[in-house]
């Protein structure tokens, strides 16, 4: 694939981010102005209403929905997403300064979910029909009916109330890498918090890729194409690793992107359960504390998270897949 | 002993209904360099027949009995290791429709590699030089380019060289060519069948081309068998059989031949059709459709008899020798 | 024969009855069904009767163990709530939101998918995008946005006593376009078919074709995607009530008493969170169950297992 064909296609993607942002900068914009009243936060219950008109004229708060919105555009392509109204910091860094940890758990559950789903799904389409393959998709099943705020629940309650062997909340001791990133991987504490957080957090997506790489894998086991890979004497692992699983990643790799979003949203779950410091955490709070410009923050920057991993999603299959343009033709 | 020897090989298949036979004792020879060509419908056995030899046959299916002797040893009875060092070695395969062969995610210079490597200690550049080399053996153009092509960049002509090529790489004993040309145009089958006829012809390469064109294996090859509902009904020379057919099923297919019929006539057909396999009749498997069916053909099964110059499972097969030539 | 009868001796009963799974889940759903719809009836106590509540009787264990009251099967909440009672209204209100919100998506999504899929054309370009669209989004966090700006806009209030209706707006609009596909799928391949030239030939018209004619013939795939909506739909009630932002406290759903009871698992009064969990986890198993089954059953080629 030509350099120049992956610069027209991160332009094109960069053009429908733009959509993509500003369309949520509309949603976000409205909900600020339909949403909370900054006018009580700054001021207390005794000012008159003169004052208070006053006080929203100075502040731009009674001048037309565009030129309010012409103006919030402004700021927030510069980063600046309004002062939270509990932290009384700039929204934009308070989300951000949480985003290590949320991330942090994410590359947990999803370290596991590849190093489990991939091997035990291979496994069960290589034989379908051993007690193994049996009782993984009787788990899967399983798997998939239990939430993912229950299967937190039900770890921290055994391992942890029960058993004692665990954590049961916060991230544990984090170290702080030179550009201020506070990472819980470096410290034996750090990583016993990781554990149950990461386990819940991919509980359920682990039975459904499992599930969804056997069922790929058993179809494409009977292609004609694999079948002449064995006709041309290749190692059994050459073909389940090579010629089957390639094939197999096509339509993993399809759903996965579409499973990022629910992936951000069990991570506020997840957080809650486990008062894991990351950003699902503080939305939540947000919400309930009504703190408007830390809501609209965290929508925007959940937003632009979910269209540059889409972006990487797509370039990836565009990698693996040789039958389709980056352009986006033949999906 | 030849090369090849095929011994009562039956192939059967199980289903919710019983046990299904795909194949009910076939035995055939190839010699080195022989060219025989498998002929019949489609259901007959013939793709079956060219799986069993290499093991091939896909579950449930499986090969019940029979032996299947290559170089003396069977392939039947072989562990695994030793049949994936035969598997595109010592034989080779090439399967119908070139574009579900090849594996559309690995370039064509990778697969065909990956077949030299699999049974030769040899490096990547000098199994890259063998595979182009071997491209412009069976006429790919500009070779060098189309090494790091995608399967789906090239033509079905196209394609399908490559398949021979890869065929080629190892320099097999035997190439098993399943309906090679089928899924192909026909200008493109003349070359394809061309250029299979002269690499086997040139290098003493034992052929094995399982067909349902009488005008294929016609062109290519020096023996046929013929089959019906599994079973061997005529074997003997091509040009013999062709033309002077011994079975009344092998008579059927040559006279519904197009150029056999006169324009403006209704083709020749042969009435009924293949019995499925779990309807297959008693006695002559042929005997409903036959216009020479007696008594005995609805009780008896006839085994192959020398008729003429060839082998032919008919009760009937004298009598009609003796009468005038069909063609 | 009567449709009841050709039904009774159909393939459909004979292989349902064959399978254990099937059968024990099907008797385990009707029963938890059955519990939930009488819950007025046989609940020993109204959990949202504030006059039958008495704070005094707060986290009382369940049955088997020591302290327990013979009076409170499986003990109380924190708010003196039997809980036996409890559950039974809250898999109720579960089960009313998610049934309603499969409702609301199957008659959208249905209706988008027969236009789309019989008309062709522009329409349906125009939906399918849209619905592309709308399926790379996450339901839950649409949801979970969505509802996050209503509680704010309406206050706890106002918001309490609309939450039943908001959770089903939000996950029935959230979902159409799974119904929508399915169903266009089945119509454009049913469009082909003879029976529809036939009805054109008659003279019938658009409307009436689709939904007489072609709507009968794509009702096996509906339902077959119906039990995995319904449990989702329940799934995504539960988590969208344990983060607060369904079903309030005082009229609680399974989600909300497993969110009011958690933070009692760390003082030993476990069984708030653990009892409405595992009640909750067997209802939407046996729903997928019975789901699989019906997919295997309905389409065993479309969508077979070894």
């Amino acid at each position: 694939m030509k350099p120049v064909d992956y610069l027209s296609f991160l332009l094109q993607r960069l053009a429908q981010a733009v959509v993509v942002m500003f369309v949520l900068s509309i949603i976000g914009f409205s909900i600020q102005d339909k949403l909370g009243d900054p006018l009580r936060e700054l001021v207390g219950q005794s000012v008159s209403e003169a004052e208070r008109q006053a006080l929203r004229d100075r502040m731009g708060l009674n001048d037309p929905f565009l030129v309010q919105y012409g103006r919030f555009l402004t700021k927030a392509v510069q980063g600046d997403l309004g002062q939270s109204y509990f932290f009384k910091k700039p929204a934009l860094s308070v989300i951000v300064d949480k985003f290590p940890a949320t991330f942090e758990l994410v590359l947990g559950a999803t370290l596991i979910i590849v190093l489990v789903s991939v091997p035990v799904g291979v496994y069960c389409a290589i034989n379908p029909t051993g007690i193994l393959s049996r009782a993984v998709m009787v788990f899967s099943i399983v798997g998939i009916s239990i939430p993912v705020f229950l299967t937190a629940i039900f770890a921290i309650y055994i391992f942890s109330v029960e058993l004692g062997w665990m954590p049961s909340f916060g991230r544990g001791e984090t170290v702080e890498m030179p550009w201020g990133w506070k990472t819980g991987f470096l410290t034996a504490d750090g990583l016993h918090h990781l554990v149950l957080p990461s386990i819940a957090l991919s509980s359920i997506m682990l039975p459904l890729f499992i599930r969804l790489i056997r069922g790929e894998m058993m179809e494409i086991l009977r292609t004609e194409y694999v079948r002449y890979a064995w006709a041309k004497g290749l190692s059994p692992w050459r073909i389940w690793f090579l010629h089957a699983f390639k094939n197999t990643l096509l339509p993993v790799v399809t759903v996965g992107g579409v499973q990022i979003g629910t992936l951000i949203a069990y991570t506020i779950l997840t957080e809650t359960v486990f008062q894991w410091p990351g950003m699902g955490f503080l939305f939540l709070e947000a919400v309930n504390r009504v703190d408007t410009p830390l809501i609209i923050a965290y929508i925007i920057v959940v937003g632009l998270i979910f269209v540059i991993t889409n972006t990487v999603v797509d370039l990836i299959y565009t990698m693996i897949n040789p039958m389709v343009k980056l352009t986006g033709a033949t999906r | 002993m030849a090369l090849l020897e095929v011994k009562g090989l039956e192939v059967t298949f199980p289903t919710r209904d019983g046990v299904l036979q795909a194949l009910r004792g076939v035995d055939f020879d190839l010699e080195a360099g022989d060219r025989l060509g498998i002929v019949g419908e489609s259901g007959a056995g013939k793709s079956m027949a060219a799986f069993a030899i290499l093991n091939l046959i896909s579950e449930p299916g499986r090969i019940a009995a029979g032996r299947i002797l290559f170089e003396g040893q069977d392939l039947v009875s072989m562990s695994a290791a030793g049949l994936r060092a035969i598997r595109g070695n010592r034989i080779a395969m090439i399967f119908q429709d070139p574009m579900m062969t090849l594996n559309p995610v690995l370039t064509v210079g990778r697969q065909m590699v990956e077949a030299l490597q699999a049974h030769q200690k040899i490096g990547f550049s000098d199994a890259k030089a063998r595979s182009i080399e071997k491209l412009r053996e069976v006429a790919v153009p500009s070779p060098e380019s189309r090494f790091d092509a995608y399967p789906h960049e090239l033509s079905g002509g196209l394609r399908q060289r490559v398949v021979i090529a890869i065929a080629l790489l190892t320099d097999p004993a035997i190439i098993i060519a399943d309906e090679p040309t089928t899924a192909l145009d026909v200008t493109i089958q003349a070359e394809i069948l061309a250029l299979l006829l002269e690499l086997c012809a040139n290098r003493k390469v034992g052929l094995i081309l399982i067909t349902h064109d009488l005008a294929v294996v016609s062109q290519v090859t020096e023996r046929i068998i013929v089959l019906y509902a599994g079973r061997i009904v005529e074997a003997g020379r091509t040009g013999a059989v062709i033309a002077r057919p011994r079975h009344p099923y092998t008579m059927g297919l040559i006279e519904a031949l197009p150029e056999q019929n006169s324009p403006g006539q209704p083709l020749n057909q042969i009435p009924g059709r293949m019995p499925s396999l779990d309807a297959v009749p008693d006695g002559c498997a042929f005997n409903p459709r036959c216009a020479h069916a007696t008594e005995r053909c609805r009780r008896d099964r006839p085994d192959l008899q020398a008729v003429g110059e060839s082998f032919a499972a008919c009760h009937e097969a004298q009598q009609l020798a003796v009468g005038p030539d069909p063609s | 024969m009567s449709r009841l009868a050709a039904f009774a001796r159909s393939d459909f009963l004979y292989r349902f009855r064959r399978d254990p799974v099937a059968l024990i889940s099907f008797i385990v759903l009707s029963a938890l069904v059955a519990a939930a719809v009488l819950a007025p009836l046989i609940a020993p106590q109204n959990p949202y009767d504030q006059m039958q509540i008495d704070i005094m009787n707060s986290e009382i264990p369940p049955a088997w163990q020591d302290e327990a009251d013979p009076r409170f099967v499986l003990g109380t909440d924190h708010m003196g709530r039997d809980m036996y009672s409890t559950i039974l209204y809250g898999m109720g209100i579960s089960l009313v939101i998610g049934v309603s919100a499969v409702l609301l998506q199957a008659m959208i999504g249905v209706s988008i998918g027969l236009v789309a899929g019989y008309l062709g054309g522009r329409i349906d370009a125009f939906f399918m995008r849209l619905a592309d669209i709308q399926l790379s989004l996450s339901t839950l966090m649409v949801a979970i946005i969505a509802l996050a700006v209503f509680q704010a806009a309406f206050g706890s209030e106002l918001y309490e006593e609309l939450a039943i209706v908001m959770l089903i707006l939000v996950i029935g609009i959230a979902e159409w376009p799974q119904y929508a596909r399915t169903v266009r799928a089945s119509v454009l391949a049913e469009r082909q078919k003879e029976y529809v030239d036939a009805a054109r030939v008659i003279g019938f018209g658009s409307g009436r074709i689709m939904w007489r004619h072609i709507l009968p013939n794509t009702m096996s795939p509906i339902l077959v995607i119906s039990t995995v909506q319904i449990a989702n739909a329940i799934i995504s009630e539960a988590a969208l009530s344990f983060l607060g932002l369904g079903m309030p406290v005082t009229m609680p759903s399974l989600g909300s008493l497993i969110r009011s009871g958690f933070e009692y698992i760390f003082s030993g009064a476990w069984w708030i969170t653990i009892v409405p969990s595992i009640v909750l986890i067997v209802l939407i198993l046996v729903i997928n169950l019975l789901g699989d089954w019906l997919r295997d059953a309905l389409n065993p080629k479309l969508y077979k297992e070894t």
